[in-house]
């Protein structure tokens, strides 16, 4: 059966790209990927019910995919804010500050789950002001929601801000001389038209925070049902050299993993197909 | 025309902005230069030009300079088939792309070590022919390949989709080869979001820590990155040095951002004077 | 562009895969995390102690890790001359998988191939506010206890064996009792860090905590890093004589023709100097002469050895620690 089908164009090259990409692509992500599938199939279905439905793995999945969306949804209401006003107001080194919110992206995770630590620890910077007021932030569930929102932060901007750059201005300009007022034209016209790529950016966020390792494992606390995230148990099953009961858990996170990237994927093609319609 | 907010919004908005920001973000990374710098200056540059240190720095480059040419090229090769043509299971492709993005670097590692450990066919085989892969370098460069895949494809696609394709078509027709017409027409459009692509992709490779610690067998002085000898300089309570290595990361970080800042704004004006040449073209035709 | 990337893949492949070899002979010593400074002292003494009887230089690479995770590379194909670490457990996995060490690894070297030992002590705050005296005192309400997770930590799991072999010590005590008192314990524990110097750090760094759960050589390793005045290291009146394990891994020196140089490593550990150094470092030696010599700064104590109280370790694993194990129950059962 002729699954990939190419339609006409002149431009050459198809063979070849199409070729190399799923070449590296085999070679570097479904190899491995199927290392661990062949690994965790070891198991028999049974035992793998039963590795991943135990109540630690879940706590832990449900910790690890609870906290991911609690940082997505800030990282949404706040990302879509700093993506706002770096577009539409100016003020004095808004440059640097747009340099800035890569940050993330570029610093190793375990010196932000360091970092984050040395300030939210009772004695840091800002725990020590948190503490009398009775918010605890490391060694918490909190604490693994503000390394998220921190390691996720860039994805939200990032995706929003050049839809708030190409939106047209005369759109917001015929509404206000219709008698519409700021929040109305925000309601009804500028939140419509960014909410794809606000949505996009969330569940890249989201994606992104589920897994994460890293920054999460300093500040979290670790404590089984309560703070123990989903990697911390595959690490922990391979302390126990539980490679098959490992790769279960890890079989789990990546088919989340893979429907929330498919559904980003589906809500591409919904924007692109609503931009069409335009 | 009132298109914007009043001034009291627009301030508190940019207020509340600003210390989500600071909050977030300023102070992880001030905390990092003030625990680096607390014990002195002469400490802090101690404890970079230990012998390991460097063997670490060395390591990291190393690593992200073999790990970026290669994502490089398969960004390019995937957009163009992604963005130029159509075919069917593209969803897929694209979906199979981003996946790295969302994988806990852990099972990242974890992967690699299980294809590649001697328990595995692949193993077996290249232990028999003495070809150490995990554990050894190439290990550390197969999993920073991993963690940065997507960036240049993910950057490069949209770029092409948006620009289309009727400047290439209009090259071939005029005779240029396929290469040609790749060389003097494609890259040239793209070329500073490839650049983007490349510096997120080197970011990240510099910085990965959860999959590489996993594939590097620890070897001091040998297979430790930056990232992992920050770990070990921690775990032996060198707070200062730790930290010290640890800016060293966070000051390639704003290096590679102030270049793409500088990135930016170069295609901001490339984007500019295109619009500037297209309104003068269609001037003069009129 | 397709050869060039096989070109490039090929080159890639092809130009680092060895381990370049700098002196005559390299030796990689595969060992847990905290050994870092005992080897730092004892590598260049073992260097020039081979020198002097052989004139070979040896080159000695140390990689460091958490305890079973390194056992676990080097059955994933880490090319360890020697392993040393700090159960049992994670020489016998050797054996098991890839039969990289014979079954009877531990009675080729004297002790059951344990060098020296360190037992679990309390670390309080100075002038132990809290009046810890014993391990009864860890599991009363309002003690916050930072011990290392037993599932990710040699150290953790030591900790809890401790405490669960003193439980069942005591006067009518029983396995139910022993595991109502760890419940408590860890009940008191805000934190389980993944490993024991990561709990250090909260203890010390981070303030958190009335005492600190650790091994009798790390108290030294925190003395020396945080200054002696800040805490106080108390005796329990029972104790776990933590064994470190090492063995030489027959499968990569035969293949590397490095079984010589790797048996002597080790074997050097129980010279005289060796078990100085290892004292030096607060490391309780099995050289009596050596061990009395050290004696002001190893008070007597009552420890027990894991195998006779839990019987092998195999079963410890197992009971305890394996998912849905004891340990396990402990929050379960909350």
């Amino acid at each position: 059966m002729n699954l990939i089908a190419k339609r006409y164009s002149v431009l050459p090259g198809f063979g070849l790209s199409l070729g190399y990409a799923l070449f590296w692509l085999g070679l570097i992500v479904l190899l491995p990927f199927a290392a661990l599938a062949l690994t965790a199939s070891t198991l028999g279905w049974t035992a793998f019910i039963e590795q991943v439905s135990a109540p630690r793995v879940l706590a832990s999945l449900q910790l690890s995919f609870g906290a991911a969306l609690i940082a997505a949804a800030v990282n949404a209401l706040m990302g879509f804010l700093v993506a706002w006003v770096l577009v539409r107001y100016t003020f004095p080194g808004k440059r640097f500050v747009d340099a800035l919110i890569d940050l993330p992206f570029a610093l190793p995770t375990a010196v932000a789950g360091i970092a984050l630590t040395t300030i939210y620890a009772p004695n840091g910077w800002l725990g020590r002001y948190l503490e009398p007021l009775g918010v605890k932030v490391a060694f918490t569930p909190l604490g693994i929601v503000v390394a998220l929102i921190f390691v996720s932060l860039p994805f939200v901007v990032r995706t929003v801000q050049p839809v708030l750059e190409d939106l047209e201005k005369e759109l917001e300009e015929a509404a206000t001389c219709l008698g519409a007022d700021r929040w109305q034209i925000f309601r009804r016209v500028i939140f419509p038209a960014v909410l794809p790529a606000l949505l996009t950016g969330s569940a890249m966020a989201f994606a992104r925070a589920t897994g994460e390792f890293g920054s999460v494992i300093f500040i979290a606390g670790n404590i089984p049902l309560v703070s123990e995230i989903a990697p911390l148990i595959i690490i922990s099953k391979l302390e126990q050299f539980d490679v098959a009961g490992a790769t279960a858990v890890a079989v789990v996170m990546l088919a989340l993993s893979f429907f929330v990237l498919f559904l980003i994927n589906l809500l591409q093609w919904w924007t692109a197909r609503r931009h069409g319609m335009k | 025309m009132q298109t914007t907010e009043s001034r009291p919004v627009r301030f508190a908005l940019t207020a509340l902005t600003l210390a989500f920001l600071g909050v977030f973000l300023v102070v992880p990374l001030a905390a990092v230069f003030w625990e680096a710098l607390s014990k002195g200056w002469d400490l802090y540059a101690a404890a970079l030009v230990e012998y390991e240190a460097w063997q670490a720095i060395k390591l990291t480059l190393i690593a992200a300079a073999i790990a970026v040419p290669l994502n490089l090229v398969f960004g390019v090769a995937a957009a163009w088939a992604i963005a130029r043509f159509d075919f069917r299971g593209k969803s897929l492709l694209t979906t199979l792309i981003d996946l790295p993005f969302s994988v806990s670097p852990v099972v990242a590692g974890l992967m690699y070590v299980l294809l590649f450990g001697v328990n595995s066919a692949i193993g077996g085989w290249l232990a028999a022919h003495d070809i150490q892969i995990i554990f050894a370098v190439p290990g550390i460069v197969l999993a920073t390949v991993f963690v940065t895949f997507p960036f240049v494809a993910r950057e490069l696609i949209p770029l092409m989709q948006a620009q289309g394709q009727e400047e290439e078509q209009a090259a071939l027709v005029l005779g240029a080869s396929g290469w040609q017409t790749f060389w003097r027409v494609t890259l040239p459009n793209v070329k500073w979001g490839l650049l983007y692509g490349v510096i997120l992709t080197n970011a990240r490779a510099m910085g990965e820590f959860g999959a590489v610690s996993v594939v590097s067998g620890h070897i001091r002085g040998e297979t430790n990155t930056i990232p992992l000898h920050v770990e070990i300089l921690y775990n032996e309570y060198n707070f200062v040095g730790a930290f010290a290595c640890a800016s060293i990361l966070a000051l390639l970080a704003l290096v590679t951002l102030a270049v793409k800042t500088y990135v930016e704004w170069r295609i901001e004006r490339q984007h500019t004077a295109s619009l500037i040449r297209t309104q003068q073209a269609r001037e003069a035709l009129a | 562009m397709k050869k060039l990337a096989v070109r490039t893949l090929a080159a890639v492949l092809l130009s680092v895969p060895a381990l370049p070899a700098l002196a005559d002979v390299t030796l990689l010593n595969v060992s847990y995390d905290v050994m870092r400074d005992f080897y730092k002292d004892y590598n260049p003494a073992f260097q020039k102690h081979w020198k002097g009887k052989t004139g070979e230089a040896v080159t000695i690479q140390q990689s460091h890790g958490g305890s079973s995770k390194q056992a676990m590379s080097v059955v994933g194909g880490l090319q360890g001359d020697v392993i040393t670490m700090n159960q049992a457990p994670d020489i016998n996995i050797l054996a098991e998988r890839g039969a990289l060490v014979p079954k009877d690894w531990s009675k080729r070297l004297a002790n059951d191939s344990v060098p020296f030992t360190s037992s679990t002590v309390f670390l309080v705050r100075k002038g132990n506010p809290k009046g810890i005296r014993d391990w009864k005192d860890l599991a009363k309400p309002g003690v916050q206890v930072i011990v290392p997770n037993p599932k990710t930590s040699g150290n953790g799991r030591y900790s809890y064996l401790a405490a669960y072999g003193w439980a069942l010590k005591q006067p009518g005590g029983n396995d139910a009792s022993a595991r109502a008192f760890v419940g408590k314990l860890f009940g008191n524990a805000p934190v389980l860090d993944t490993g024991g110097r990561a709990a250090t750090t909260t203890f010390m760094q981070r303030q958190i905590g009335d005492v600190l759960i650790t091994f009798e050589n790390e108290a030294e390793m925190v003395a020396r890093e945080f200054g002696r005045g800040t805490f106080e290291v108390v005796y329990p009146s029972l104790t776990v004589s933590a064994e470190n394990p090492v063995a030489v891994v027959d499968k990569v020196v035969d293949k590397k023709g490095t079984r010589k140089q790797a048996e002597a490593y080790l074997a050097y550990l129980w010279s005289p100097e060796g078990q100085t150094i290892a004292a030096q470092n607060y490391l309780r030696p099995q050289d009596k002469q050596v061990a009395a010599k050290f004696s002001a700064q190893f008070p007597p104590i009552k420890a027990f050895r894991v195998v006779d109280v839990f019987g092998s370790w195999d079963k410890v694993m197992k009971t305890h620690f394996a998912d849905g194990g004891v340990f396990d129950q402990i929050y379960l059962k909350k």
